[in-house]
């Protein structure tokens, strides 16, 4: 029997489990098979019941940035509204569209759910417990999103309104889009710390968090993961006041609520994210001695980040597609192609010329860097800018000379006589 | 000789993908057609999984499901007559093109059949991610085929720009 271990208590657990089943007699393939089941079940339902928190938490907290209080009367500090808000929605008709495609229909509310809790697959939570340490964990997290789009494309088509297909390209075409600069940006803490695997680049920020070694790539990280998950700034793909409301118009019920799960559990996946990849994950004092510590650390860096995401969101309008898919294009993938270069030569060149700089070194040349890049990049804005206004000032100067001569043709000419 | 949970999985797997294969090419509806593909893309990721090339396995996934199945769906979509499809799925030539790919089929499994397959050496996966990066960089290995490739690849999304965009 393996000894009860309270700093690392679910890795007890697993090895508990194990161990009994394999008192009870089962072959060892199927003990592992049961073992991993039940973990995977754990983690999943954990992923599936942090929403009912989260929207508790984001409705609270949007209020108190809008000057009110949120929900307050269903439940002390209106703690139960999301079991209202699930009881609502479960009791709503549930309408199928004529001549939708039946299956695709059910089928892709579920598809966009499942991209969220394979994301959770591989993102470590403490020292000793992470899902799945796969040496390939940011290309995964690359094909998972593709999957997320193909079940935004299959609930827009399915539902056999043009409008829903419409809302179901723009999505797309901002997701994928946004999809670039995030891998792009994703490349700095793997040359940072030499892996792919989530597990390694939390492990190599033992002595300094990637945020303060790369701190533009984490900022554009964060604002490419906004786009990604369709979050205002970039909120227009399910904004009631555009193409109404865009993939899950036709929606209804609880089906309309899983799209709503995804959504939140996309949001909240974000913090997670940008935590392990730039905020050290579980690391933080005693984490690696006592395990269940890194869960605590982790977990208050993720509500970090998932703050500061309901923070941007009641602070910014929202963006105009063209401007979106320009902002993109024209800004983002150039500026995070230069910080990856910058950085992977900056790092190289320490490492060739100064092998022996010690970690405080690195982080100071490298934030220099950073600082240096950020600069040049608002100068670059700035002398953009600054061609656009005084191209348009040279236009309208045009119009006013054209219309200065107009006038000088009315005057000249007599007027009609009636 | 017992069966072991591999061998089982294995089956699984590779029964269900060719049962999607089967479905792309015998469905209906086009759309359909794709999302049996995107599900065969799965499975043929999944035999890669099992062959423990991992970084195979998430490219499988991210460039065919994530790139490629979009492309399809897209392109489909963005054509008339997806909806209503009222072709017949065979026309006259069925019988002729049974026989060619039923002797396709024989001679392929004659062929399978008669190789004396050999256990494949398992290969330390310890920094295969690094040896696959400094195989595509090295000099005296494949630098020039990958720049090649980018060079190609950025003919043809200028290509795809130029004839997309519209020039009164």
């Amino acid at each position: 029997m393996p000894t009860f271990d309270p700093a690392n208590i679910f890795m007890w657990a697993y090895k508990f489990l194990g161990w009994w089943l394999t008192s009870l007699g089962l072959a060892p393939e199927f003990v592992l098979f049961v073992q991993l089941f039940a973990a995977i079940g754990m983690l999943a339902t954990v992923v599936l019941l942090i929403p009912i928190f989260t929207i508790w938490l984001e409705r609270k907290i949007a209020g108190r940035f809008q000057d009110r209080l949120g929900p307050n009367r269903t439940g002390p500090y209106g703690l139960l509204q999301s079991f209202a808000d699930v009881l609502k929605l479960l009791t709503k008709e549930d309408i199928t569209p004529h001549k939708a495609d039946k299956w695709i229909f059910n089928l892709s509310p579920l598809f966009g759910v499942l991209s969220i809790i394979t994301v959770w697959a591989v993102i470590p939570w403490a020292s000793t417990m992470v899902g799945a340490d796969i040496n390939v964990g940011v290309l995964y997290l690359l094909g998972i999103s593709g999957l997320g789009t193909i079940a935004i494309m299959m609930g827009g088509w399915s539902s056999n309104n043009k409008f829903a297909l419409l809302g179901a390209f723009r999505a797309v075409a901002q997701l994928v889009a946004y999809e670039v600069p995030m891998i792009i940006t994703l490349l700095i803490p793997v040359m940072l710390s030499g892996s792919m695997s989530l597990q390694s680049i939390v492990k190599a920020q033992g002595q300094m968090w990637f945020i303060v070694l790369a701190p533009f790539a984490g900022v554009l990280f964060f604002i490419t993961s906004i786009a990604e998950i369709g979050r205002a700034p970039f909120d227009l793909l399910e904004a009631e006041s555009e193409i109404a409301t865009g993939y899950n118009i036709e929606y209804t019920g609880m089906k309309f609520g899983v799209w709503m799960l995804q959504e939140f559990s996309h949001a909240f996946a974000v913090g997670p994210l940008f935590a392990t990849f730039f905020l050290g994950g579980w690391q933080g004092p005693y984490a690696t001695e006592i395990p269940v510590l890194g869960i605590v650390y982790f977990m208050l860096k993720s509500f970090f980040g998932y703050f500061m995401i309901i923070w941007v969101r009641s602070t910014l309008p929202r963006i105009r597609i063209d401007h979106l898919m320009s902002l993109n294009w024209k800004f983002f993938v150039p500026v995070s192609l230069l910080a990856l270069i910058v950085t992977a030569l900056v790092d190289k060149a320490m490492s060739e010329f100064a092998p022996g700089t010690g970690v405080a070194g690195r982080a100071i040349v490298l934030f220099t860097a950073n600082v240096l890049l950020v600069i040049s990049v608002i100068i670059g804005i700035r002398n953009a800018a600054h061609a656009v206004r005084v191209k348009e000032e040279g236009d309208d100067h045009a119009e006013h000379g054209d219309a200065a001569d107009s006038h000088d043709d009315h005057s000249a000419h007599p007027a009609p006589a009636h | 000789m017992s069966i072991t949970l591999p061998q089982i999985i294995f089956l699984v797997v590779a029964i269900g993908t060719l049962f999607t294969g089967v479905m792309v090419v015998v469905a209906r509806n086009l759309v359909h057609a794709a999302l049996w593909l995107i599900l065969s893309f799965f499975g043929v990721a999944v035999v890669f999984a099992m062959l423990e090339a991992g970084f195979i396995a998430v490219v499988q996934v991210t460039l065919y499901i994530g790139a490629i199945a979009i492309l399809i769906i897209f392109a489909m979509m963005l054509t008339r007559k997806v909806m209503n499809d009222t072709e017949p799925q065979t026309n006259s030539q069925w019988v002729l093109s049974l026989v060619v790919a039923a002797a396709a089929f024989i001679g392929l499994a004659g062929l399978l059949n008669a190789t004396a397959w050999s256990p494949l050496q398992a290969v330390s996966l310890e920094g295969s991610v690094a040896q696959l990066g400094r195989a595509l960089v090295e000099p005296n290995q494949y630098v020039l085929p990958f720049e090649v490739a980018s060079v190609l690849l950025i003919i043809a999304l200028i290509g795809a720009v130029a004839i997309a965009s519209e020039k009164n």
